[in-house]
């Protein structure tokens, strides 16, 4: 374990040495997607511009439920983001030479690269944070301490769980990144808001099938003393780091399995 | 060090643009064979035959369709971990290296991957640099290398954790004579000297004629041969092509022994059997030469013949 992140921060220095050789298109890209992804956030207040409350919700509670699965998002597009060259590498065929080093597949997949110009997302997310908390009052305590510290991490690891099982479709049609994002980026969005304002169907599909309403939807319950509006029971609020070990214990089964389908290419 | 039986991969093709049909097309049929340690043999067959899939399940990258194989006692893909720390591998399209930085730095991060302690890398680096003269470029970054100087980099990255059984894949193609040269003399010594066991693809019958004891040849998935390459040429190889360049051009030549295949101007293909020394002595009594090189039947042609001779 040790051992493994070591080799991991070898090879991510490797990486960032490499990219930096490309310096000025870092910085731009950087830049580029703080801001867009102010733009983002804009769209939440211009919505609330209009309506004092969503579902009971003030604009603050969203920011902080946008905020938290904001900087769980980036830190998974940051970590993980880059699998989408899984594509490209099962075309060619280069996905062999990780097959033939000691090392996990996966491990050198999400060794390959970070994508530190997803950072800006990451930023992005520390300032909505920081605006969600000037006009929320929330009753710290050491639970609710707590409970933020793991429900970042826990995020992560369901975001990133979510993108690895994903792309594991490649395994089997090549392409397929898209479908991907659609459970990913497009989950995301869905966990900006509280799930009380989605249909049934959507509801329990971000509950229960993608656990997006782990991320923040839950967390956030506790940590602002909201009641739950669906009157679900109350342990959902404390499960989140459970179901994150739960979902990247099935992402690593479903990548194990992938792998065993792997076709190479010629020559 | 490899054992193989009834070794099979088949693959699902889907073809048609709208009625998509399911065709299974049997890459490698049942193939059996035993490597010993210590053996350098070459593996050949035409572009398709096979070649790459038998070596892909040895070395844990695909799944065997059905069929027994173990490499150094392990089961190459349920134990693909603990086997690629024992194997190195050399495919010639496949970069492994870092393409953005400098060819020490890949050896630095394959030590790390392969946990190969500092004191035996430092001592397996030095012996490359020597035998394959990698201090030139070992600081430039591999995308600015020669083929040549890539290559060099790559057999020194499969082999930096002192590997005991060695897969390549067309090891000298595109080198010029001198590194060519030098990289077969390192496997020679590398096998005979350190008891590392070579499989070698290849279409080079230069690299098999200096390097391999033993053949094996592949076609359509199925081993057509197994055995010395004397005996292989001495069943199919048979003939050689002398081109001779004459003073000025001639009808073809009427020489004992020998037909002519081709002519060019004053230049003419005679395809023989036998010495060439007695044949070119023939030539030279009928017209006069300007100049002349022996051809050997290439490999391809051999294993063509082998296979059309019904095996």
């Amino acid at each position: 374990m040790v051992d493994g992140l070591r080799v991991y921060g070898r090879l991510i220095a490797a990486q960032v040495r490499s990219q930096l050789q490309y310096r000025a298109s870092f910085a731009l890209d950087a830049a580029g997607t703080f801001l867009i992804s102010f733009l983002d956030f804009l769209a939440v207040l211009v919505l609330f511009h209009n309506v004092p409350r969503l579902a009971g919700w003030s604009v603050h509670e969203v920011a902080f439920l946008y905020a938290t699965s904001s900087v769980a998002f980036a830190l998974a597009d940051l970590i993980v983001g880059h699998l989408e060259s899984l594509s490209q590498r099962l075309r060619t065929g280069t996905f062999d030479i990780l097959l033939v080093r000691p090392r996990g597949t996966l491990f050198q997949m999400i060794a390959s690269e970070l994508a530190l110009r997803r950072l800006g997302r990451f930023a992005q997310g520390c300032v909505v944070f920081g605006y969600a908390l000037t006009g929320t009052h929330i009753d710290w305590d050491v639970g609710r301490a707590l409970m933020l510290v793991v429900m970042v991490p826990a995020g992560f690891v369901i975001f990133a769980s979510v993108w690895v099982a994903g792309m594991c479709v490649m395994f089997w049609t090549t392409e397929g990144g898209e479908f991907t994002n659609a459970f990913t980026y497009g989950g995301q969005f869905l966990t900006q808001y509280p799930i009380d304002v989605y249909s049934a169907w959507l509801r329990r599909f971000l509950a229960y099938l993608v656990p997006m309403a782990f991320v923040s939807y839950f967390p956030a319950l506790y940590i602002l003393g909201k009641d739950d509006p669906l009157g679900l029971p109350r342990l959902l609020q404390f499960s989140s780091p459970l179901v994150a070990v739960a979902a990247a214990c099935a992402a690593g089964l479903v990548w194990r399995a992938a792998v065993r389908r792997y076709r190479s290419a010629g020559g | 060090m490899i054992e193989v039986d009834g070794l099979t991969k088949e693959f699902v093709v889907r073809e048609g643009r709208f009625r998509r049909r399911r065709r299974v097309v049997e890459a490698v049929r049942g193939i059996s064979f035993r490597v010993e340690r210590g053996e350098l043999l070459g593996y050949l067959g035409p572009n398709g035959a096979g070649k790459s899939t038998t070596v892909k399940m040895l070395t844990g990258i695909l799944v065997p369709t059905a069929g027994y194989v173990r490499v150094a006692g392990l089961e190459p893909s349920r134990q693909r971990i603990q086997l690629a720390r024992r194997i190195g591998a050399m495919f010639g399209q496949r970069v492994q290296l870092w393409w953005d930085l400098p060819l020490v730095e890949s050896f630095e991060l394959l030590r790390h991957i392969y946990r190969v302690p500092a004191d035996r890398y430092r001592a397996s680096l030095a012996r490359f640099r020597e035998v394959l003269d990698l201090d030139p470029f070992l600081q430039t970054p591999v995308r600015q290398l020669s083929l040549g100087q890539r290559i060099r980099g790559e057999l020194t990255a499969a082999m930096l954790h002192e590997p005991e059984l060695l897969f390549l894949d067309e090891p000298t193609i595109g080198l010029d004579v001198v590194a060519r040269q030098r990289v077969r003399e390192f496997l020679a010594e590398l096998n005979r000297e350190r008891g590392v066991t070579v499989l070698l693809t290849t279409h080079d019958l230069g690299d098999i004629e200096r390097l391999c004891s033993r053949l094996l040849v592949i076609d359509h998935g199925v081993l057509i041969w197994d055995g010395g390459l004397a005996d292989l040429k001495a069943r199919y190889g048979g003939e050689r092509t002398l081109i001779v360049d004459l003073e000025e051009p001639a009808p073809p030549l009427l020489v004992e022994g020998a037909r002519v295949e081709r002519v060019e101007g004053p230049r003419q293909w005679l395809r023989f059997r036998g010495s060439a020394a007695e044949l070119i002595a023939r030539v030279a009594a009928q017209e006069r030469l300007i100049d002349l090189q022996v051809a050997e039947p290439d490999i391809e042609e051999i294993v063509r013949r082998i296979y059309s001779s019904g095996r």
